[in-house]
């Protein structure tokens, strides 16, 4: 069990928590407790997945990033932007009046995240051909998975394929293209737009590598309400004069959708798995090594994969279909000869393959109940005694996720038994009309 | 500690669950990854081999701090000749069986190569029960 800690972008805002339970209970990790009238997250379990952001009544989980107004410590302003960004918007809305308006609050450069898609492939691919990594080999791009994995299926760390991320990719190339036009370094702010916590904690404290090149992140929502509130102002038809962009291609417009890695992988039999419990149920059955043959996995946390981003502000379905809709244009056009912005990228192919790979990544399980097994061997068995007294209806009350997490709890991190109401109230005659008698003969 | 699990006849949906919760209990116990890999393989081919060729059975498992011993029972045929079927390849899987894709006649010899001792006893017409050892370090 590693002491260290990481990076979180979720965090509790204690003063506006109502102490409702509802995030306690969605955590796929149980990493939340209520305690002291709020709820709490555990670093060590948490994987930035984001759920209990989604079912806060209260907004009071947030996503940390930077002051948007940092962006003007730099004089040459640069938004790496993903493309689901584009999916909130209505499909008749081209991409150029949509940078159009960033650039009018405040960027002086859009670079598009996925244009680094083609080379992400590559490194993949490259690595699996090399035969490196155990099978099936698994995707490194979605972090929430990445750290579910590190923290829940520590044996299967050696399956993820260490290349950096998209973002990461592209912000190499923005780096080398603004400081080949003569742009003094200290000049460049690189700004990512994060569809999810995941990506923030990503870009903060990157597995496998020291730093990220990015200098700031804003949250997708921030920047959707700002380019919104703009577009209005601006009326519906602005364009900066002269601004032209060439175009994603619609392989890298879907690339963060379900399937949209699993498209450009070379591997003959591959899966595409979304939602972190769907993700869960699947994993179990690898590290069992029940699943044969699948040579890649393309996993990701989100349900519709990073159209139902967090961040996002709109139904991922209906993200997800823009986002089909705007492919279906662009594949047209490129049926009729036209080249895209990956094209240029292409160009810088060897510079940016050249690090693209990054360190292995490190397990870092949170399950182990003592670095002892002796010590672990006899919390289990005090676990397990008090298990078999408990009621087995995870209702929460007492604050813990569930009847075992309780238990563990009492174990591990001195709760106390009198916290659950159930067995508090075992001698109320209501509560075994409700519940039975057998229930409370433990 | 002890703890027992019941497999249930031809219930392939099911096949995996004691080796899914062996392999949590060990995962809380710190055991490195390495050496929980080789407890699942194993007891996963067994539990199967007990669905998929007897009636059904019976897993143990006991975990102390230096070893988890594994017995998988079944009332089932029996083996007649255990050394062949500890051989590569040697199956008598039914067709229904191998479809689901089973039946490569590899369970035994692989739940060989992942444990320290293995004592396999069989009567046929009785029953089978496979005793698997796996030492933590
Ligand atoms: N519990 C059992 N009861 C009766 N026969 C068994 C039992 N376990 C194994 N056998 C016999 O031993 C043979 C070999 O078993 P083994 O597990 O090696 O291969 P398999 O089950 O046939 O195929 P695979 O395990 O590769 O899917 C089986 O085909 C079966 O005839
Ligand atoms: S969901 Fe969690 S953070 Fe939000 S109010 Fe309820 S307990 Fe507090
Ligand atoms: S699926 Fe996409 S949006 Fe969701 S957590 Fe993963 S990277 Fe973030
Ligand atoms: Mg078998």
């Amino acid at each position: 069990m590693s002491k260290q800690t990481f990076y979180h972008a979720l965090q509790v805002d204690e003063d506006q928590c109502i102490a409702c339970a509802r995030c306690m209970k969605s955590c796929p990790t149980e990493a939340i407790r209520v305690v002291d009238g709020h709820a709490t997250i555990s670093e060590h379990r948490c994987v930035d997945c984001g759920n209990c952001f989604k079912v806060c009544p209260v907004k009071a989980i947030y996503i940390k990033q930077d002051d948007f107004d940092r962006i003007f410590d730099y004089k040459c302003r640069v938004a790496l932007v993903p493309a689901v960004f584009l999916g909130q918007f209505a499909e008749d809305i081209p991409a150029s009046r949509v940078y159009s308006v960033l650039k009018e609050i405040g960027f002086t450069h859009v670079f598009e995240v996925e244009s680094a898609v083609q080379i992400f492939a590559q490194a993949k691919n490259q690595y699996a051909i090399e035969g490196l990594g155990e099978k099936p080999l698994i995707s490194s791009f979605c972090p929430a998975i990445v750290r579910l994995i590190q923290v829940r299926f520590p044996s299967l760390v050696d399956n993820i394929i260490p290349v950096k991320a998209p973002v990461d990719i592209v912000a190499k190339y923005a780096y080398k293209t603004l400081v080949e036009r003569g742009v003094p370094r200290k000049d460049i702010g690189l700004f990512y737009i994060s569809p999810c916590a995941a990506k923030v904690a990503a870009v903060k404290s990157p597995v496998g590598e020291e730093k990220s090149m990015v200098d700031g992140i804003i949250n997708m929502d921030e920047l959707y309400n700002r380019v919104q509130k703009k577009m209005k102002e601006l009326g519906k038809n602005y364009t900066v004069p002269g601004f032209s962009m060439a175009r994603l291609s619609s392989d890298a417009v879907l690339s963060t959708l379900t399937n949209g890695e699993r498209r450009l992988c070379l591997a003959k039999h591959s899966l595409a798995i979304d939602e972190i419990h769907n993700v869960t149920e699947f994993l179990e059955k690898v590290e069992n090594e029940e699943i044969e043959d699948i040579e890649f996995l393309e996993l990701r946390a989100c349900d519709q994969s990073c159209a139902g981003g967090v961040l996002l502000c709109q139904n991922r379905f209906l993200i997800s279909e823009c986002m089909y809709a705007r492919a279906r244009k662009i594949a047209e056009r490129e049926r009729n000869g036209e080249t895209t912005n990956d094209s240029k990228l292409d160009a810088e192919r060897d510079f940016l393959l050249q690090d693209v790979r990054v360190s292995a990544v490190k397990p870092r399980s949170m399950l182990a109940l003592d670095e002892d097994v002796s010590k672990a061997l006899e919390k289990m068995e005090k676990i397990q005694k008090i298990k078999a007294k408990l009621p087995q209806i995870d209702c929460g009350v007492c604050g813990s996720p569930s009847c075992n997490a309780l238990a563990e709890d009492i174990v591990c991190r001195n709760a106390s038994l009198e916290r659950c109401v159930f067995m508090n109230n075992a001698q109320d005659p209501e509560m075994k009309d409700i519940w039975g008698e057998e229930k409370f003969k433990k | 500690m002890h703890f027992e699990y019941k497999v249930i006849e031809g219930d392939f949906v099911n096949a995996g669950i004691a080796s899914s919760s062996v392999k949590k209990t060990l995962k809380q116990l710190n055991i490195p990854p390495a050496i929980i890999k080789r407890v699942v393989v194993a007891l996963y081919e067994a539990e199967v081999n007990a669905i998929a060729h007897a009636c059904g059975g019976t897993v143990t498992a006991d975990i102390d701090s230096d070893k988890i011993r594994l017995v998988v029972a079944d009332k089932g045929p029996g083996i007649p000749d255990i050394d062949l079927a500890m051989q590569e390849g040697y199956s008598t899987a039914r067709p229904e069986v191998r479809d689901m894709g089973f039946g490569a006649g590899m369970g035994l010899p692989n739940i060989k190569n992942n444990v320290d001792k293995l004592n396999v006893q069989s009567t046929v017409g009785v029953g089978t029960t496979v005793e698997m050892e796996v030492n933590f370090n």
